[in-house]
């Protein structure tokens, strides 16, 4: 049996003036119903480019998009990518569905919430304004809304941050989609709301039995809700597995970097924090070899240049766990700090 | 004890807002500070955090005197400033100095890096020792930049090295006293660490306070000697570090501390958390007592009517909340 | 909402007190001596005299101004003796060039304006909004690069020009006016294709102009919504670009489309100036500007520029109510 999303050698990029951006290059992955797969990556990393393909949100006339994206719905599988714009388009909002880092912007301002709910549960159901607005209030209340037969009649300007969040859920998730791509959904939210929205998402993944993309930079949030991760830099996914392989055995000098580099709530002992050197590469003209080697601490360890010449492919480390290195186990062992 | 760099007693800054939208006119005040004490001294970091709207930015601004204060004493080592006009600000600028969240927008773009951390030198009219033009390299070279590229414009650096040059402006004067409002949170998360351990370093240097304004907590939990936990405009709890993060007493504390998320995903499952209901209430129109009783988990009658002070309950710290978490071992 | 509008009906009213003090203070100082201009060159200081009495401007300025308000309201007698006019409320004056109540005047040339005033707003509105959708869809493409090249046109050509141009090669060249008809008065309810055919060629000329700046509008403000972050939240829910255009983009684009619409109509309401001259109506933008040339008619004067600022102050209170039912974020909550 496969899995509900399969993404095979998706890569993703835009013709500039100053050349061809290279946002997001060769990414595989998969991810069935009931699981979460954690995205991240810093700015730039191509993690957010990624699920627009597979949302086909791409300007296709101005975006060059290769490999496949394949849902295997119950009427057989599709793959988004090769398929006609407006068969993708009748997928959106019902098989998968998508949220947004900023739910300030992400709403309409001048349509009632109701308003904004019923259009995308009547685009794949029958019914008028008044179904469509009992739909909308079961779906406010569904998501913790209080009060919500009378919120609905309201504007997004009469909403706070976190519950225009909640709101953004709720439409995401009025025609019980199989796949929710979450891109950064906590990211402008305060921390105790984070909270709240990390829980809301959890509840309604178990609720719909969905797929659940979550895309963010935040390495904590990755922990508290991800079963298995993708780490992403410079467009490519540089290590994947499961969430505590990333963690406890990180397989890709970037990721024990970053781990390395993030101050920790509960850790008191005022550790010097170690810090990746200096900066991305850009995505025009990425350097030949492994596009982290100039940051990485450990490149001049590997024999006969290697990391300068030759990209490494996403290798299986161990059971499931795959990373795109050069580096022998024992080395990886080493920069680890012995784990 | 030594004395303080900076002293903050009372301190209130209210702003005029006008409320209601196109039909009605009505004129409201949000009490975006009211009432917060602090204390800095020599070397020290005082993180100082809470969530949107808390006042944490409106305090940074309102010691540097970027703000006028509406109510409250802020002496700066020793000499009250609370109302110098800015002309008798001015000399005493060189002494404090600010670091900004936006290195995009905090840096004009038509300025060369040369002009804009000379500019210090000029405004203050000094002319620093071995020439300018020597000591802004030597800063840019401090601060992990190419002293080089010191007739490059702003765009032609990243998020990171922006941040750096906003960091040597603020140390060219060799200031005592720098107030960071979020330095690093507009940063990529493999650059805040370099921008952190920068900070950390010139501290130990030029013995440096800091008053570190940020949302994110492992960021301040990590730099601060003392940490100070704002809510509506007041302060809910302030005390050592250790104390706090390891035993905290204000529930609004506890809680957010139990949501904020840690990268270990064992920890992360196993943890404890206390969700909070509702959002923040509006700091136009904050709630009456305590104003944290409309989100509180032990609120009583006595927190709806009476407004807690701020009391020390323990050495070193101060809770303002009538029932306190119990001390744990 | 009752509330709101007391405050700005007596708001707007207090504005139109002021606009109309100003208007006597202006021309009050202004070194034109309007009793001069009515004797000819052989004058004596007496008859110069007997006219400024008989024209009410013999006494101090806020006199006069007094007198023309009561006369708003209650109606006003000019002159004495044998040459005494009555004018009734609402009395904007009497001229003494034309022997006519300046408020019949107006009367007769307000429907001109307003005829020319309404249709060239709703050709300009939609050729302008129309052509500024499509080149915002193809931008860059052929569509946006000819409406591009029409907004230049529409910019840099003045209605002087572009209204003679109109009037010698199109309407005249091929018999679509009869030049002794020109700019004749037909009620559009008595005969609706005369008066198309009397403003057909006005309204092209005024709406050639205006409808450049419509076109770039509502081009950069409809390719600047199509960005905004719930479009892309319209398109995520699997709407067609058709319903994303037509129900999310455009409500957004054109709300600000209002405001410029209503005071642009309002502005042309007192009066086309250059189009009424060239197209030989009879509107308001004539009335003024031949009270000024020829015969310096305070009274005529006086009258249209208040009617004018009226226009304005009046639409800008409705743009802003009308903008309350747009955009819910106006409203109170």
């Amino acid at each position: 049996m496969s899995a509900f999303l399969e993404v095979k050698n998706l890569t993703v990029s835009f013709p500039t003036e100053d050349g061809l951006v290279q946002a997001s290059n060769d990414i595989s992955f998969s991810v069935d119903r009931g699981e979460t797969l954690a995205v991240v990556g810093e700015s730039g990393s191509g993690k957010s480019v990624t699920s627009l393909a597979i949302m086909g949100l791409h300007n296709r006339q101005t975006t060059n998009i290769n490999g496949s994206a394949v849902l295997n719905l119950e009427s057989g599988p599709i793959d988004v990518i090769s398929a006609p714009e407006e068969q993708v388009r009748r997928l959106r909002g019902k098989a998968m569905s998508m949220i947004f880092q900023d739910p300030m912007s992400a709403l309409h301002p001048y349509y009632s919430i109701g308003d904004q709910l019923s259009e995308a549960w009547r685009l794949y159901n029958k019914g008028d304004k008044k179904a469509g607005f009992k739909r909308a209030t079961e779906m406010l209340e569904l998501v913790g809304i209080p009060d919500a037969s009378k919120r609905v009649k309201e504007f997004p300007h009469q909403f706070s941050g976190g519950m225009r969040q909640r709101v953004m859920i709720a439409m995401a998730l009025i025609n019980n989609p199989a796949l929710l791509i979450a891109d950064e959904p906590t990211t402008a939210l305060d921390v105790t709301v984070q909270s709240q929205i990390l829980q809301l998402l959890k509840d309604m993944q178990k609720e719909f039995n969905m797929a659940v993309i979550l895309i963010t930079h935040d390495l904590g949030v990755v922990a508290e809700v991800a079963d298995r991760v993708n780490v992403m830099y410079a467009g490519k996914i540089v290590e994947q597995g499961v969430a505590d392989g990333i963690y406890y055995k990180p397989d890709h000098p970037y990721t024990i970097g970053l781990l390395n580099s993030i101050p920790r709530v509960d850790q008191l002992e005022g550790k010097r924090l170690i810090a990746i050197p200096g900066q991305p590469p850009s995505l025009i003209n990425l350097p030949q070899g492994c596009s982290f080697r100039k940051r990485c601490t450990f490149a001049d360890q590997v024999a006969d240049n290697l990391c300068a010449t030759i990209a490494p492919s996403l290798d299986m480390k161990e059971n499931a766990h795959f990373s795109r290195c050069h580096l022998t186990e024992k080395q990886l062992v080493a920069a680890r700090g012995g784990k | 004890m030594t004395q303080p760099i900076l002293k903050v007693t009372g301190l209130k800054k209210h702003f005029p807002v006008s409320t209601g939208g196109v039909f009605s006119k009505g004129k409201g005040v949000v009490k975006a500070v009211d009432g917060v004490d602090l204390e800095i001294f020599p070397g020290q970091t005082i993180g100082l955090v809470g969530e949107s709207g808390c006042g944490k930015t409106t305090v940074g601004r309102t010691v540097l005197k970027l703000y006028e204060p509406t109510a409250g004493t802020i002496e700066f080592n020793g000499e009250d400033i609370t109302n110098l006009t800015p002309k008798q600000m001015k000399p005493r600028r060189s002494q404090m100095q600010m670091i900004f969240q936006d290195p995009f927008a905090s840096l004009n773009p038509r300025q060369t890096v040369g002009t804009l951390i000379g500019n210090t030198f000029d405004i203050q009219k000094i002319t620093p020792q071995g020439g300018k033009v020597e000591e802004i390299q030597r800063l840019m070279k401090r601060v992990g930049l190419n002293p080089e590229h010191i007739n490059r414009y702003p765009h032609e650096f990243s998020g990171g090295q922006r941040q750096r040059i906003g960091v040597a402006r603020a140390i060219a004067l060799k200031p005592k006293l720098i107030v960071a409002d979020e330095p690093v949170s507009a940063l990529d998360v493999s650059i805040q660490a370099q921008v952190v351990n920068l900070l950390e370093d010139l501290q130990e240097e030029f013995n440096l306070s800091y008053l570190f304004v940020a949302h994110d907590l492992s960021v301040v939990q990590h730099i601060s000697d003392r940490v100070v936990v704002m809510y509506l405009g007041k302060v809910m709890e302030d005390a050592d570090k250790k104390d706090l993060f390891l035993n905290p007493r204000h529930p609004y504390t506890k809680a957010l501390l139990s949501a904020v998320p840690v990268p270990d995903p064992k920890i992360g499952r196993a943890r404890e958390r206390i969700i909070l209901q509702g959002d923040l209430p509006s700091p136009v129109n904050p709630p009456a007592g305590c104003v944290f009783n409309t989100r509180c988990w032990k609120a009583q009658d006595k927190c709806r009517t009476e407004v807690p002070e701020l009391v020390q309950i323990q050495p070193g710290h101060k809770i303002a909340c009538h029932f306190p978490e119990p001390a744990s071992a | 909402m009752l509330k709101y509008l007391v405050r700005r009906i007596s708001a707007t009213l207090v504005v139109l007190t002021l606009i109309s003090m100003s208007v006597f203070l202006i021309f009050d100082v202004l070194p034109m001596d309007p009793a001069r201009l009515t004797c000819g060159k052989a004058c004596s200081p007496a008859v110069v005299e007997a006219n400024r009495h008989r024209l009410g401007l013999d006494v101090p300025v806020q006199v006069q101004y007094g007198r023309w308000v009561k006369g708003l309201f209650v109606g006003r007698t000019y002159g004495e003796g044998q040459a005494e006019f009555t004018c009734p409320a609402p009395a904007f004056g009497y001229s003494f060039n034309r022997h006519e109540c300046v408020t019949d005047l107006l009367k007769r040339a307000f429907p001109v304006t307003l005829s020319l005033a309404i249709g060239a707003f709703f050709l300009w509105l939609f050729v302008g909004v129309s052509l500024g959708i499509v080149a915002a869809r193809f931008k860059n493409r052929w569509p946006d690069r000819a409406s591009n090249v029409f907004v230049l046109v529409g910019t840099s050509l003045p209605t002087f020009i572009s209204g003679i141009l109109i009037l010698l090669f199109v309407a005249l060249k091929f018999g679509f006016v009869n030049p002794i008809d020109l700019g004749k008065w037909v009620s559009p309810f008595e005969n609706p294709l005369g008066w198309i055919n009397t403003f057909i060629f006005p309204w092209i000329t005024l709406a050639l102009a205006y409808a450049a700046t419509y076109t770039r509008f509502t081009r950069s403000n409809v390719i600047e919504t199509s960005s905004e972050d719930y479009i892309r939240t319209a398109r995520a829910k699997g709407l067609s670009e058709k319903v994303i255009l037509r129900k999310h983009t455009l409500r957004a684009a054109l709300a600000p489309i209002v405001t410029l619409a209503g005071l642009d109509f309002a502005g042309l309401l007192g009066g086309a100036i250059i189009t009424e001259g060239i197209f030989n109506l009879p509107g308001l933008g004539r009335l003024s500007i031949r009270a000024v040339l020829n015969d310096y008619d305070l009274p005529i004067i006086v009258a249209t520029t208040m009617l004018a600022a009226t226009f304005l102050v009046v639409m800008n209170l409705l743009v802003d109510i009308l903008y309350a039912y747009i955009d819910p974020r106006v409203r109170v909550a």
